[in-house]
């Protein structure tokens, strides 16, 4: 059987439930790279260029993790996954990026998902992918059906109030379903805003999603949203934002700045990120304009230390406790 | 109304000549200086690329003489440049700048799209006017760019230095001063037959670097520590991989003139970059292996910090230079880019390629 490596970063976070359901009805051996650790975080820095950001740099370290132990490695060209909107730059030219910089690499397998035009591309793709290892088009056509099924169950997990590392991890312990949200304390809300690949990822966001779940904060993030939800309060931009992952972050911050039981929110971007310095921006001045919820910005790169953020979190709680007690 | 514009190196010359063609009042922001780069700086987000910060500079300078409009290119991503317009009008706002924004999207289906928006800021003058003043701040275009190709020729041959410098000074001048298609064509010729006078010394055989990278920091000198003209002084002849005519025609024309384009240097990014990856990262890479196709001895990649497509391209570009034999350096600019250090290192570079090409003498 041979083994597919998905390394454990980027759209691991969105996508995984979705290819990893997809690889196993083909009869693939998926393996995942490991936690990120503080090695692996410095083999990605010293192989992507200085400019990269903290997330690309954690994924050269991923694909460096799985190197020696798979037959492929998927890095698909991620370019879009829904109508006239992008990832990011980096992730249209992520395989190249891979390709030239990880030496000793195993194929990559780079399909393009574009759905930019024509969102049933994502179909042509997989089936792309699935040529490789089978003739039969049926066999494909399960197996994408079969992602697809996994890909409805991890988002609808998410939905009720999982984190979708969290789900993942269910996922492959075998829950199948759950229809009431998963315990938590709710004496306060904290939205956290920011990119799957870096709240998510208990490294890179040094665990901030259970340190406030210690203080006894229920956390909520984007993806414990409905999808019509955000495309409807992203809406509320002159401009339709042409990147999907800001879209979501925008969608999501404007929800939660008119919910009523939000009472904090943390943006957390990379160093760098191109377009967390836009939608950053953006939540900030209409956070500033309605005064109502409370903002800390957060920004991680690879020198970050936990003390620092502990005290910031800290404070931010403090401030929010302080300003109930005077309502 | 008085219309303003952000700076994109000389493409003023062209928006002012359409303007006035069109009677519209016009505000030329003051050419980005450190004052255009403090007050931009302070009003942009911190990780925003360097143009934005620039062009919120350029806004906030032209509303201090008196513009209340302003004209912004659009864009559908993914580089970041297509919603800057978006972000510097809730700065605008927040600022309490009354300045309405006209934003020229790229036309998606078919080029009446972008008349409509130039009509709304010319308002009553006719179709025929707009697309001859279209036209012919296309010749100024093409008029600066023609000059300054003969610049980058001249420049290292030149004997006393800044000679050209002080030429290519007063061509713009003419050329900005051209009131119609004929005055131009004289100003061209002025220009072209006071930069042959320029005393040279043609036994040289200079250096040859090609300039790729980030369109904006490319064109735009105050924003790249003028490069191109240090590197003249060096002794070093210069060709950037894409001018001002050539974007105005691949991105506002949609490619409607047949002329040198991006495509070409597109089509030679891959295997490289097997796809479009947004702004000029597939240039940057297509551009450098042209370079290296026509010997140039160096190539410098220019780029604001945090550019995205740079990013990708710059990641590859070791491994372009290593399989073509060119050498390449990567020049990040930001706010806080000081010349010293600039210049020392282009310097460095510019010994290394001269040591590999010892027949070659710096003068």
């Amino acid at each position: 059987m041979p083994k597919i490596g998905i390394p454990r970063a980027l759209m691991y976070y969105y996508y995984y439930p979705l290819w990893k359901g997809f690889f196993k009805a083909l009869g693939l051996d998926v393996v995942v790279s490991a936690k990120t650790t503080k090695a692996i975080l410095d083999k990605g820095v010293r192989l992507s260029v200085d400019d990269a950001c903290l997330p690309v740099k954690i994924f050269f370290g991923h694909v460096f993790d799985l190197k020696d132990r798979v037959d492929y490695i998927f890095v698909p060209r991620m370019v879009s996954v829904e109508r006239k909107a992008y990832i990011c730059p980096k992730f249209l030219g992520l395989p190249d990026m891979v390709r030239y910089n990880v030496p000793g690499i195993p194929p990559i397998i780079d399909i393009t998902v574009n759905m930019n035009r024509n969102e049933s591309n994502l179909y042509k793709s997989l089936a792309e992918v699935g040529r490789i290892f089978t003739k039969n088009p049926l066999i494909i056509k399960k197996a994408f059906n079969h992602g697809l099924q996994e890909q409805a169950r991890f988002e609808k997990l998410n939905q009720i109030g999982f984190m979708p590392h969290e789900a993942i991890e269910q996922m492959d312990q075998g829950l199948v379903a759950q229809n009431f949200s998963p315990l938590q304390s709710a004496d306060m809300t904290i939205a956290i805003i920011g990119h799957g690949y870096n709240i998510y990822d208990t490294h890179i966001s040094m665990n901030l999603i259970n340190k406030l779940r210690e203080m006894g904060i229920r956390v909520m993030t984007a993806d414990n949203l409905a999808g019509t939800t955000i495309e409807e309060k992203a809406d509320e931009l002159p401009k339709r934002l042409f990147w999907t992952l800001g879209k979501r972050m925008i969608g999501s911050a404007f929800h939660f700045m008119k919910s009523d039981n939000v009472d904090g929110i943390i943006h957390v971007a990379s160093f760098g990120c191109g377009p967390d310095s836009f939608t950053g921006e953006i939540i900030e001045r209409h956070l500033r304009r309605r005064k109502n919820v409370p903002l800390l910005n957060l920004t991680i790169d690879e020198h970050t230390g936990e003390a620092g953020i502990i005290t910031r979190l800290e404070a931010f709680v403090d401030m929010i406790k302080w300003r109930r007690a005077a309502q | 109304m008085k219309v303003t514009f952000p700076h994109m190196g000389h493409m003023y010359i062209c928006l002012k000549a359409l303007f006035r063609y069109l009677n519209v009042d016009v505000v030329v922001p003051p050419m980005p200086s450190k004052k255009t780069m403090t007050l931009g700086t302070q009003h942009s987000p911190e990780f925003a690329c360097l143009p934005l910060k620039i062009n919120m500079g350029n806004f906030i300078e032209a509303y201090e003489k008196g513009a209340d409009t302003i004209i912004m290119a659009g864009g559908v991503g993914p580089c970041r440049f297509g919603y800057y317009a978006q972000v510097q009008r809730e700065i605008l706002e927040d600022l309490g700048y009354n300045m309405k924004m006209v934003v020229l999207e790229p036309p998606q289906k078919h080029i009446s799209e972008l008349l409509i928006k130039i009509k709304e800021v010319t308002g009553n003058s006719s179709w025929f006017d707009i697309i001859r003043a279209i036209r012919f701040a296309w010749y100024k275009a093409r008029a600066v760019d023609g000059v300054e190709y003969i610049v980058h020729r001249v420049r290292p041959r030149e004997i006393e230095p800044g000679s050209v410098e002080e030429v290519f000074k007063n061509a713009l001048i003419w050329i900005d001063n051209a009131e119609n298609k004929k005055e131009l064509a004289d100003a061209v010729k002025k220009a072209e037959s006071a930069l042959h006078r320029v005393p040279v010394d043609n036994s040289r055989t200079p250096l040859r670097i090609g300039i790729v990278g980030e369109i904006y920091v490319m064109l735009e000198p105050f924003v790249n520590l003028e490069v191109e003209r240090n590197l003249g002084r060096l002794g070093v002849e210069v060709e950037r991989s894409i001018y001002l005519s050539e974007w105005i025609n691949d991105h506002l024309f949609m490619g409607l003139l047949k002329m040198k384009g991006s495509k070409l240097a597109r089509a030679y990014a891959p295997p490289y970059i097997n796809h479009f990856v947004g702004g000029h990262g597939q240039e940057t890479i297509g551009s450098t292996i042209l370079f290296a196709r026509e010997s140039y001895d160096g190539v410098i990649q220019v780029q604001p910090f945090t550019c995205m497509p740079e990013i990708v391209a710059e990641s590859i570009l070791p491994t372009v230079s290593r399989d073509h034999g060119i050498p390449t350096f990567c020049l990040i600019v930001d706010e806080h880019s000081g010349d010293a250090g600039v210049m020392t290192r282009l310097e460095a570079f510019v010994d290394l390629l001269a040591r590999k090409q010892p027949e070659r003498k710096l003068n």
